[in-house]
């Protein structure tokens, strides 16, 4: 099997990345663990969305829609589920299976190697992610929620930061 | 000159003896004060520049001796908080101990990055129901809001969807207390005639059946008129950024904590335990 192959698209050479044996699952299970984990003891890391830039790094690096949909909404549902009562079951699984699927699309027709493309796709995902969460807890849950403070401001830079960084650390994972 | 000689010899001065001296040491002493610079500034210089072969390895040393004493002193510092949080729940269970309650230590917080939960490390073996109240010696950190079979998971009052029957300590004006995602808690229904000042404590009021009555909640840090009620911030007594160790009190019914005799201090450890001796706060 090829470790890399071409996918010819507008007459651009896109590279679809293959991740080492179980990487991706070890990947989404480690942000997990993290994500519950560290903010007991550094509070403001709960500012980072750790399995949203995952969905988003796998969409855009595998570049097939279909994976990025249903890896996206594995992760969601897993973060639903440790989210406790609070959060419905499905709240984020919606939101990260359209951001999968988005991400992957958008990986087939672009070049998004470059740190200043992830910086601005995490940015723009990590909005859409939060759109897409306010308007499932308004239209389908009937909760009030805001659509934008200064902190998902804030949250959205810093996820833009730590994902460009990440992402050059998950770029590792990928077979020569 | 003889004469002259002779005569500085036989005059003497009151205070600095004979003149031939006061001559002799004032024509010497220029040279010797030269003489004495030079030296101290050979000498120095010696010292400071080039006799400096073994300082850069005692400054190493003294480097590395500076820091194993600044982890040692960070090691002890952590040992003394987490003693310091432990003799205070001890003595709060001693002081309580008609009511049921258990001891469990935060082990994760929630996934979902805009609500406030935590993950204990007790949960429906160790009788742990939803719920339950949750507290910590300084004060309310929230309630049970599912239980599994090893942990439990806590909904903290920061949280938006929090909420705790309150009052005014003094005034016993009384009024929920909810959360509001941020680390400040809300007071909601406080009418803008009733007087509250920075500083007020606010205590449980029982009446939401969850929470004893007068546990404290926290303190009041902003006031600001609003219509139809004062929009009312509470700091929360409970440090709740900083978890470690919680009580779970294992009722679903309505718990009388015994009161203790009112110190300046709002904390509730403070006042469970008068007298005992706490570890200075490193």
């Amino acid at each position: 099997m090829n470790d890399t192959y071409d996918l010819r698209v507008a007459e651009t050479h896109i590279e679809v990345h293959q991740f080492r044996g179980g990487a991706i699952v070890a990947t989404t299970l480690l942000a997990l663990l993290v994500q519950t984990s560290l903010p007991v003891y550094f509070p403001k890391f709960s500012i980072i969305d750790l399995p949203l830039l995952i969905t988003i790094y796998f969409g855009l690096s595998r570049r097939n829609p279909s994976t990025g949909l249903l890896l996206g909404m594995a992760i969601g549902l897993l973060q639903d589920s440790l989210s406790g009562p609070t959060v419905p079951l499905g709240l984020y699984g919606i939101a990260k299976t359209i951001i999968g699927y988005l991400a992957s699309s958008i990986g087939a027709r672009l070049d998004t190697e470059h740190p200043a493309a992830r910086f601005a796709l995490t940015m723009v995902f990590f909005g859409l992610h939060q759109g897409l969460i306010v308007v499932t807890r308004r239209l389908l849950l009937a909760q009030p929620e805001t659509w934008f403070t200064m902190r998902l401001g804030i949250a959205a830079a810093v996820n833009a930061v730590v994902g460009v960084l990440l992402f050059m650390l998950l770029d590792r994972l990928r077979k020569k | 000159m003889l004469q002259i000689l002779l005569l500085a010899v036989q005059i003497r001065r009151d205070s600095q003896g004979r003149l031939i001296r006061v001559w002799t040491v004032g024509a010497v002493s220029p040279f010797e004060r030269v003489g004495n610079s030079g030296v101290t500034g050979i000498r120095g210089a010696w010292n400071h520049y080039f006799a400096l072969q073994n300082t850069s390895r005692e400054n190493e040393r003294l480097l590395h001796e500076n820091n194993t004493l600044k982890l040692q002193i960070n090691q002890l510092q952590s040992k003394a908080a987490e003693a310091d949080r432990l003799a205070a729940l001890l003595n709060f269970r001693k002081s309580q101990q008609s009511v049921p309650m258990l001891g469990a230590r935060v082990i994760g917080a929630s996934a979902d990055t805009a609500s406030q939960t935590a993950y204990l490390d007790r949960g429906e073996r160790d009788g742990i129901r939803r719920n339950m109240a949750v507290i910590t010696p300084d004060g309310v950190v929230g309630k049970i809001i599912e239980s599994y079979r090893d942990t439990s998971q806590v909904l903290l009052l920061t949280d938006k969807d929090s909420g705790v029957g309150s009052m005014l300590a003094d005034s016993r004006i009384q009024s929920p207390v909810g959360g509001t995602g941020e680390p400040l808690l809300a007071m909601k229904y406080v009418a803008n005639d009733d007087a509250v000042n920075l500083g007020d404590r606010v205590v449980t009021s029982g009446m939401d059946r969850i929470f004893p009555r007068d546990l404290p909640v926290g303190t009041v840090a902003q006031i600001k008129p609003g219509n139809p009620f004062k929009q009312i911030r509470i700091r929360p007594a409970a440090k709740l950024e900083s978890l470690e160790e919680v009580i779970v009190l294992l009722s679903l019914q309505p718990l009388d904590l015994k009161k203790e005799p009112e110190t300046p201090s709002a904390g509730l450890a403070e006042k469970t335990a008068p007298g005992l001796p706490r570890p200075e706060k490193p």
